[in-house]
């Protein structure tokens, strides 16, 4: 049994065991245990087949296609009825559509089509199963905590950590799947595992809305999934071939690019694009694990992962351009809507639509340069965002809400949480961490390749970016002081591991880049486009930054009194100006009739320009207007 | 060693035009008024003044937010007038003017946190026409370097007048001159009394100053690369352009009235976009 085999079916005796065991202490303890066993798996395989890459022509496949087909009927099955009980009728009709389609496919056509490669680790599928591996696992581990808290503030939920625990693993045993198989039915297949995952976890409370919004993910993923099961069913029977690799390396001709568009519409709900956002949005209603594993990590990266793949075929090509304008309305629209909101989670929300909404702009713009920001892009996002996810869950717990402007006071009751959550937003839009540089990089592929209305929306969509991020981070250093007595929750070993691993991660990230750019993300470049490539940033520029990323930490250290840096301690305190008004403390004054009031500061929402009600709709119509347009450009072609 | 002096003189050569650009502010903005004005000194006789003042602060943390700014950007002018990447600019650049932000949210003061709120209103409403000064200048130099960019036959100027129109617009906010001197005022402001720098005193507030001397001459430098090429002319052109700028920000700054911030966002976007898609539609169709 190869390494790879172990890869994808460890997680998956993972997630039985922890279903099965129902000792609250010996669940944990494999968890943890399991978690630690994937990742170190991950860094082995990666480690192992990094530089030769690695090719399985397994033999004897029928029994692995067998069993998914099981698989896939039951699933299609269970779909169905949930659909007809919960009248979700649109839910069955993709459903019924796709297993027919697929099981049409299998009996009578696919007779001849030989899979050779079923399996290709090449350096694009390490750097993803590196993140996949090590930030799920961490995710992982960190939900061991977090749940022990969920369940002591939400007592109205119905304890059920076992299946949430094995679903977690399940979910990444299916990603390594994905990103490992060529064969497109095996993708096909694991596409839909996560597909029914991210749906069980974002049931998982079975509250009104969290059943709504689960039915809601799981309706517009099972219509991506039909898009990806015709174009499997039309690459299948005009070309005669199931691998991915070949598909990649034909011509950007009408016939391809028909499977092509398809492809990408179900990359588009998996990433959770406009005018298919809606899902991502509602998935927040699960507990705060599943929300950063769906939106950092695992489930979104599916669809990303899918558009830099076939970005050989987008390019110039028609169904290229219209995809880069999608993801350049999302990335816009996205950025501006985030401005608007309170809610952490639904401003971390946004920020993944709109992110990933670049990272499709750079993956279908296809030129080297651009496919090396959106990998860089890829990996940093993972990080940092799931930094952020989990700050902001166990900021939950600790001050009872996940608005923004209640954390002002989080820097005087946990310390290590804020400047873990100050990193992260860093990481997000600031010099030097590696959002900004992949933006740096995206910024001169979009003039190179003259596409110059992206590198308009580019710079409107950061100025949002800054905006709202700056404002949040405002909020976090703001030095509020907690009310005495209210109780605060305690952080959990299992939520401050992973978190401090985090944050170190992002840290070492922005270092770590060039490293990266350089053994991986090139190598796959070149081979990709067969010319040679290189760093698009310049070593003097490399080491500037690095001269920043120390500047960095020691100097965000000092103020935060990490370091004592006392150099006149002669210094006077004195409240601050309250207009002569002050009534003895920083936060109270004398108003109008001589009582004391408490002076509210609020950041700016601007709920009348960047709401997102009209904007949303408005988008949504710009988005789905692109999409015809390019369905009839090729339905044009094509006649 | 050549560098390293380069750098020195940067670090201290920069604040003292900055300073004796602030000194010329003053006497031009009195003499509009009908006022005789300090003399040209008076800015470094402030900051030496700031200087040996007592050191008076609201809370331990919220004075090191400042001199991180200052730090970044004195960072950024080394990077720029060295002729770096005119990107990593603008990213030191923003690194800086965040950090003053943070510091006006740091000091829990009514006052600079609206100051606070509005700088980041306004960051977001230049930053789109910065960028897009960057992607216009590469597009017709194919190079982000700024030393390369200003050593071409033809100034950049000639495929950039929109632009160039644009950035001028948004140079107000830069140089934090009315009607766009939404969050620090050297004016009185009844609502916003000093705005950011309302709790600042002493030492910090001098850093302040210096800061901004700094990003007064980075703000020029902008404009200067516009302008210059690899003639001599060019460069006195450039700089003679650059002080013809900055007079006319003076005479804007004292003959309009502040504006409010929905106006400030909206204007700045609504210029920035037409005038910088303009100019870029017409260099791509006419494939410069």
């Amino acid at each position: 049994m190869s390494l790879i085999t172990v890869l994808i079916l460890f997680p998956l005796a993972a997630s039985i065991m922890v279903y099965l065991v129902r000792r609250e202490n010996i669940r944990n303890t494999i968890v943890r245990v399991g978690a630690v066993i994937t990742a170190g798996l991950t860094l082995v395989t990666a480690i192992a087949y990094f530089n030769d890459g690695f090719q399985l022509s397994a033999q004897g496949t029928e029994f692995i296609d067998i069993c998914m087909m099981v698989v896939e009927v039951c699933l299609a099955v269970y779909i169905i009825v949930t659909g007809i009980k919960e009248k979700k009728y649109l839910l069955s009709l993709f459903s019924v559509a796709q297993i027919i389609l697929i099981l049409w496919f299998e009996f009578t056509q696919k007779e001849g089509i030989e899979v050779e490669t079923g399996i290709i680790l090449d350096k694009l599928s390490s750097v993803m199963i590196l993140i996949i591996g090590v930030i799920g696992s961490l995710i992982c581990i960190y939900a061991v905590g977090y749940m022990k808290s969920y369940h002591v503030h939400h007592t109205e939920v119905k304890e059920r950590k076992s299946f949430f625990f094995a679903v977690l693993f399940l979910f990444l045993a299916a990603m390594f799947g994905l990103v490992l198989s060529n064969n497109l039915m095996w993708i096909y297949f694991c596409w839909e595992i996560t597909t029914f995952c991210s749906y069980l976890l974002i049931g998982y409370t079975k509250a009104e809305e969290a059943r709504n919004n689960s039915l809601l993910a799981l309706t517009i993923n099972v219509g991506g999934g039909l898009a990806f099961a015709c174009a499997i069913v039309m690459i299948g029977m005009n070309f005669r071939t199931l691998e991915l690799s070949n598909f990649i390396a034909m011509q950007p001709e009408a016939l391809v690019l028909v499977p092509v568009l398809l492809l990408c519409l179900a990359a588009l709900t998996k990433s959770a694009q406009l005018p298919f956002s809606a899902w991502l949005l509602g998935a927040m209603v699960a507990p705060t694990p599943s929300s950063a594993l769906l939106h950092s990590a695992t489930m979104v990266k599916a669809g990303v992962y899918l558009i830099i793949r076939l970005a050989p075929l987008l390019g110039e090509t028609v169904v290229g351009r219209i995809i880069t304008l999608v993801g350049a309305v999302t990335f816009l629209a996205c950025s501006l809507i985030a401005i608007s909101q309170r809610d952490a989670k639904k401003v971390l929300a946004y920020s993944t639509i709109a992110n990933l909404g670049l990272i499709v702009i750079c993956a279908s713009v296809g030129t080297q340069e651009s496919i090396w920001a959106a990998i860089l892009l890829v990996i940093f996002h993972a990080v940092s965002k799931s930094l952020l996810f989990l700050s902001v869950g166990s900021i939950e717990n600790q001050i009872g809400s996940r608005n923004v402007e209640k954390m002002d006071i989080l820097m005087n009751v946990s310390r290590k949480l804020a400047v873990c959550m100050i990193i992260g937003i860093s990481g997000m839009f600031l010099a030097p961490f590696g959002m900004l540089i992949s933006k740096w990089v995206a910024m001169k592929s979009f003039i190179d390749s003259r596409n110059m209305i992206i590198v308009v929306i580019l710079s409107y969509g950061s100025a949002a970016t800054l905006f709202y991020w700056g404002k949040w981070i405002g909020k976090l250093v703001s030095n509020g002081q907690p009310k005495v007595d209210e109780p605060h929750g305690g952080l959990y070993k299992d939520e401050k591991v992973p978190i401090f691993i985090h944050a170190v991660i992002v840290l070492l990230s922005c270092l770590a880049y060039p490293i990266i750019s350089k053994y991986a993300i090139v190598p796959y470049l070149e081979s990709t486009f067969g010319i040679s490539a290189s760093t698009p940033i310049g070593t003097g520029d490399q080491i500037l930054m690095v001269l920043m990323v120390v500047m960095i930490c020691l100097l965000i250290l000092v103020p935060l009194g990490y370091i004592p840096l006392n150099i006149r301690p002669k210094r006077r305190i004195t409240p601050i100006y309250m207009a002569g008004e002050n009534a003895g403390d920083n936060e109270n004054f004398i108003a109008a009739t001589g009582i004391k009031r408490k002076s509210e500061m609020s950041n700016w929402y601007m709920e009348g320009i960047f709401g997102n009600k009209n904007l949303m709709l408005l988008s949504n119509i710009i988005s789905i207007v692109l999409l015809c347009i390019g369905v009839l450009l090729l339905i044009g072609r094509w006649a | 060693m050549l560098l390293a002096i380069k750098v020195i003189l940067i670090i201290i050569l920069t604040p003292l035009a900055g300073g004796l650009l602030a000194g010329f502010d003053r006497i031009i903005s009195a003499r509009l008024q009908g006022r005789k004005g300090p003399p040209l000194l008076q800015p470094f006789y402030d900051v030496l003044k700031l200087l040996q003042k007592e050191t008076i602060e609201v809370n331990a943390s919220h004075r090191f937010y400042v001199y991180v700014s200052l730090l970044f950007i004195v960072f950024t002018a080394i990077v720029m007038l060295l002729g770096g990447d005119i990107l990593l600019t603008i990213f030191v650049l923003t690194l800086g003017s965040i950090f003053f932000v943070f510091g006006g949210y740091a000091s829990q003061s009514p006052y600079s946190v609206i100051g606070a709120e509005r700088e980041l209103l306004q960051m977001m409403a230049y930053e789109p026409m910065v960028f897009m000064t960057a992607a216009g200048l590469y597009y017709v130099t194919n190079t982000f370097f700024i030393k390369d960019i200003i050593s071409r036959d033809i100034p950049a100027i000639v495929y950039l007048p929109a632009i160039f129109l644009g950035f001028v617009y948004i140079l107000t906010f830069k140089l934090r001159k009315s009607p766009f001197d939404l969050s620090v005022g050297h004016h009185a402001h009844q609502e916003l009394v000093q705005g950011i720098s309302t709790e600042y005193s002493g030492r910090a507030l001098a850093a302040i100053e210096v800061t901004h001397w700094y990003e007064s001459i980075i703000a020029m430098a902008f404009v200067y690369i516009f302008f210059a090429a690899n003639s001599v002319i060019s460069h006195v052109v450039a700089l003679i352009v650059c002080l013809v700028v900055y007079l006319f920000e003076i005479i804007v700054d004292n003959s309009t009235v502040r504006v409010k911030w929905q106006m400030a966002l909206t204007s700045a976007w609504v210029v920035s976009g037409v005038l910088g898609i303009l100019n870029l539609a017409v260099l791509f169709f006419f494939e410069f």
